[in-house]
């Protein structure tokens, strides 16, 4: 077990590190340079020798890198060319919502997922079974913005439940989470038509394993069994997926932040593309790969914990 | 007082009849025996017995298992029947197991559902239990899991299950057949002592008419769904009444007649072939430990001979193989065929590489299933440097294809169309088309039916008497081997413990090892002086 987490934690720093270099690279290869591309054609001449000093374009590149990397450990991100504030304030502000609205999310679909994916594959072929891959089916077809829109319509507007979007800050917990309930269940129920698909067709390849065979011949009824023996072995895939979800519900709720006028990292990014504010557009791309990447390394510790053989290999 | 009586069972799934009015009465402490060719309908009446039947099929008749009609019983009753009354032991141990559940908690398993024990108490039972069958705890801890174990320890496993609340019938459906023939022997005595101990009824489904004939007290033999005779096992063993039952037996000794061997000049050649397989690293520093599964291999294998290759499974047997084929370099020693290597560099020699084919074991899996029998078998046409095209390919097509007994029309079809016997043939074809010097049978005819064995072996014997083949036979069945091979060579552990002739290392075993897969290599009895065994 020891071998694994450290062979898996090695490789999480070199992907890391890997992965600063890359991001550094594209930037740096950006015909002119980071300062021209972001002043555009029209700059003059001594406010792009302001930002070139200011970016520390006129240090060499070892150099830049290095301080870029330091620079990250420990919390400083630069300053951002059109907020002028530290990105680091910056992320901080929108993260507090994007995280938890992904986290809220994920939480949502897998609660969906995982009894529709179990129940249709326990009565494979029946109405229920039909009904839930049908809806999955629709699940997946939907656009979410247009499900959030829907949404919106019939909760905020209708029956007033809910506010049609903003977020109220932390300061009230309650009425904060009330505010990304809508985004949540939008982002969800795509994710969830796709795990309880996912969760569906493991199980049911479980079940006609050798061992499920081995457990109806001890007694298990065919539930026992399912949930017994089959449910945990199915879980490898869907893991796998839950790890691949959770990486596009933090950057991919653009369109839905949109939507629901949420002050989360993907109107940062569009925002700072926008405006061509390179600076933070390195940073919130290096702190997504940075959560990719340890989001996959939990999924690798979770394949153990599920998997007794992973634990004795590399 | 009979333990079980299966009376006029027919089944039927999705309309077509599969068994056909079984009817088969056996004693408690008895072993009795199903045997018959794959689709004869041995494990549909084993799992009619259990209440398992797969999904659609209807059963009708009466199974009456110690006073309870099983086909009478509800679900739930079958339930706490199964495990308690019956048990069952299946024929894929690899995969009989829940991988992720150490070999404690799916033993305890069984006891927990049926009684109203406590945790730790259903643990001492299955301790005691794995103990009993051969595992005992100082070695085989409750808390491994299956992929610590080896094919025959997690067969224990599997009876250890099946027999912790010593059940009054024990179905074994062909619980030895993947196993190497001394774990077999060794299973085999572990259900005997079983059964006395216990004084249970075992019903041993099987293909096997000598592992029959060791340990069965009567044998059914069904075919297409019928039992077509059934009898005390010696009484079966002398009087055999039904044809289909002669043919079985005589199928399963068949014994082919090679043509004599002619030249003897050296056709390949190894020479101390050593072969490592790096292992994980145990320390971050210091060299890499490695598993030798070849040791300083040696011999030879002249032209126009057949030369057998035995040994169990782990013995090096497939890596010597690839060595053979060059598809892997080895880390020692030389392979050279007609004096040339046939590996050179980094790669396979090909000029080599095209005087060489290979039969593998599984008909169903060594073909692409979207292409036509004759692409399928011109496959070794793109080692030549001129492939024939046009008539020419035509040509090479029909006449491989008549070699092996199919005809000229059987090109154009899938595969598919073929049973698992034609399809073996059909890799026969594709191994002769480009006329190699060496074929290398690799378990060649291990997953046939004895009947579709026997005509395999008969091809290949009929093969060597219209032009000298020279080949290597690999298999785990001794008796095949001694049938089909000049010479054997005997592998054990990555070295070769015995070589010779096969007819003097059969008879007269040198090597501890040899003797020891000998003896444990069960054997029908010379069905001619039956008599005198009784």
């Amino acid at each position: 077990m020891i071998r694994y987490v450290t062979s898996r934690l090695a490789s999480l720093i070199i992907s890391l590190l890997v992965a600063s270099i890359v991001i550094f690279a594209v930037i740096e290869v950006i015909p002119g340079d980071p300062a021209s591309f972001m002043l555009g054609v029209n700059a003059r001449p001594d406010t792009l020798a302001a930002l070139r000093s200011e970016m520390g374009l006129d240090q060499p590149l070892i150099q830049r890198y290095f301080a870029w990397v330091t620079g990250l450990l420990q919390g400083d991100f630069g300053n951002s060319w059109t907020y002028k504030t530290p990105v680091a304030d910056l992320i901080n502000d929108r993260i507090w919502v994007s995280l938890p609205l992904a986290v809220y999310a994920l939480v949502l679909s897998t609660l969906i997922a995982f009894p529709a994916g179990i129940y249709a594959a326990s009565r494979r072929g029946s109405a229920g079974d039909v009904t839930i891959m049908g809806a999955t089916q629709l699940g997946v077809a939907i656009p979410n913005f247009w499900f959030a829109m829907i949404l919106v319509l019939i909760f905020a507007i209708n029956l007033r439940w809910f506010s049609a979007g903003g977020f109220p800050g932390w300061d009230n917990p309650a009425l904060a989470l009330k505010s990304l309930t809508l985004p949540a269940i939008s982002l969800a129920l795509p994710q969830a038509a796709i795990l309880a698909r996912v969760m569906r067709s493991s199980l049911l390849d479980m079940l006609t394993e050798d061992f499920i065979r081995t457990a109806r011949a001890k007694g298990l009824s065919h539930r026992q069994a399912l949930w017994r023996h089959a449910v945990r072995n199915a879980l490898i895939p869907v893991l796998t997926i839950i790890g691949l979800q959770f990486s596009f519900l933090l950057a991919g709720g653009i369109i839905i932040e949109q939507v629901f006028f949420l002050p989360g990292l993907g109107r940062l990014i569009f925002q700072s593309i926008s405006a061509r504010d390179l600076i933070v557009v390195e940073s919130v791309v290096m702190l997504l790969v940075f959560t990719v990447i340890v989001v996959n390394f939990l999924v690798d510790m979770a394949y153990a914990i599920v998997d007794p053989r992973l634990r004795t290999k590399t | 007082m009979t333990l079980l009586t299966i009376r006029d069972l027919s089944v039927a799934i999705n309309g077509t009849t599969i068994l056909h009015d079984v009817n088969l009465t056996m004693q408690p402490g008895k072993v009795a025996a199903i045997t018959g060719e794959s689709g004869s309908g041995k494990s549909m009446t084993a799992l009619a017995v259990m209440g398992l039947l797969p999904r659609g099929a209807v059963a009708t008749g009466q199974i009456m298992l110690d006073g309870t009609d099983i086909l009478q019983t509800s679900e739930p009753a079958l339930c706490k029947m199964r495990g308690n009354t019956m048990g069952m032991v299946f024929q894929e141990p690899m995969t009989a197991l829940n991988p992720v559940q150490t070999i404690g908690d799916q033993v305890a398993e069984t006891i927990l559902i049926h009684e109203n024990t406590s945790k730790t108490a259903a643990h001492r039972r299955a301790a005691a239990m794995l103990e009993r069958v051969g595992l005992p705890n100082d070695r085989f801890p409750l808390s491994r899991y299956p992929h610590e174990l080896s094919g025959g320890q997690r067969q224990r496993v599997v009876i250890a299950m099946a027999i912790a609340l010593r059940p009054k019938l024990l179905i074994a459906d062909e619980p030895t057949t993947a196993l190497d023939v001394t774990t077999q022997a060794r299973i085999l005595d572990l259900l005997r002592d079983l059964v006395r101990e216990f004084d249970m009824g075992l019903l041993l489904i099987t293909h096997d008419l000598a592992v029959v004939s060791d340990i069965a007290d009567q044998v059914a033999v069904m075919q297409k769904g019928r039992v077509v005779e059934a009898a005390p096992t010696r009484q079966l063993l002398t009087d055999m009444r039904h044809p289909y039952t002669k043919a079985l037996f005589a199928a399963s000794t068949h014994t082919v007649y090679l043509p004599v061997r002619t030249a003897s000049v050296p056709l390949l050649y190894a020479k101390n072939i050593v072969r490592d397989y790096p292992l994980p690293r145990k320390q971050l520093r210091g060299p890499r430990p490695h598993f030798r599964a070849l040791d300083h291999v040696s011999f030879s294998i002249d032209h126009g001979e057949r030369v057998g290759l035995v040994g169990e499974s782990g013995c090096g047997k497939s890596t010597l193989t690839r060595a053979i084929l060059g598809l892997e370099d080895v880390q020692g020693g030389q392979i050279t065929l007609g004096g040339e290597p046939v590996f050179t560099g980094k790669k396979p020699n090909l000029t080599v590489r095209r005087k060489m084919q290979v039969v593998f074991q599984d008909p169903y899996g060594s073909f692409n299933p979207r292409h036509r029998v004759d692409r399928l078998i011109t496959e070794p046409f793109h080692l030549l440097e001129t492939p024939p095209t046009g008539m020419a390919r035509e040509v090479e097509i029909s006449k491989a294809l008549q070699d092996v007994g199919l005809s000229q029309s059987d090109a154009k079809k899938y595969i598919h169309e073929f049973s698992g016997g034609q399809r073996q043939r059909i890799a026969i074809a594709r191994a002769l088309i480009i006329a190699p010097e060496l074929i290398i049978f690799d378990e060649a005819v291990s997953a046939l039916d004895v009947s579709v064995r026997a005509q395999v072996l008969d091809l290949i014997a009929a093969l060597c008497r219209k032009r000298p083949l020279s080949y290597l036979f690999i298999s785990h069945d001794l008796s095949v081997v001694r049938s089909i091979t000049d010479r054997v060579i005997v592998m054990q552990a990555g070295k070769i413990v015995e070589q010779g002739e096969t007819e003097t290392v059969f008879t007269n075993p040198q090597h501890p090892y040899t003797q020891a897969l000998l003896a444990a290599a069960p054997q029908l009895p010379e069905l001619k002086h039956a008599t005198e065994i009784v």
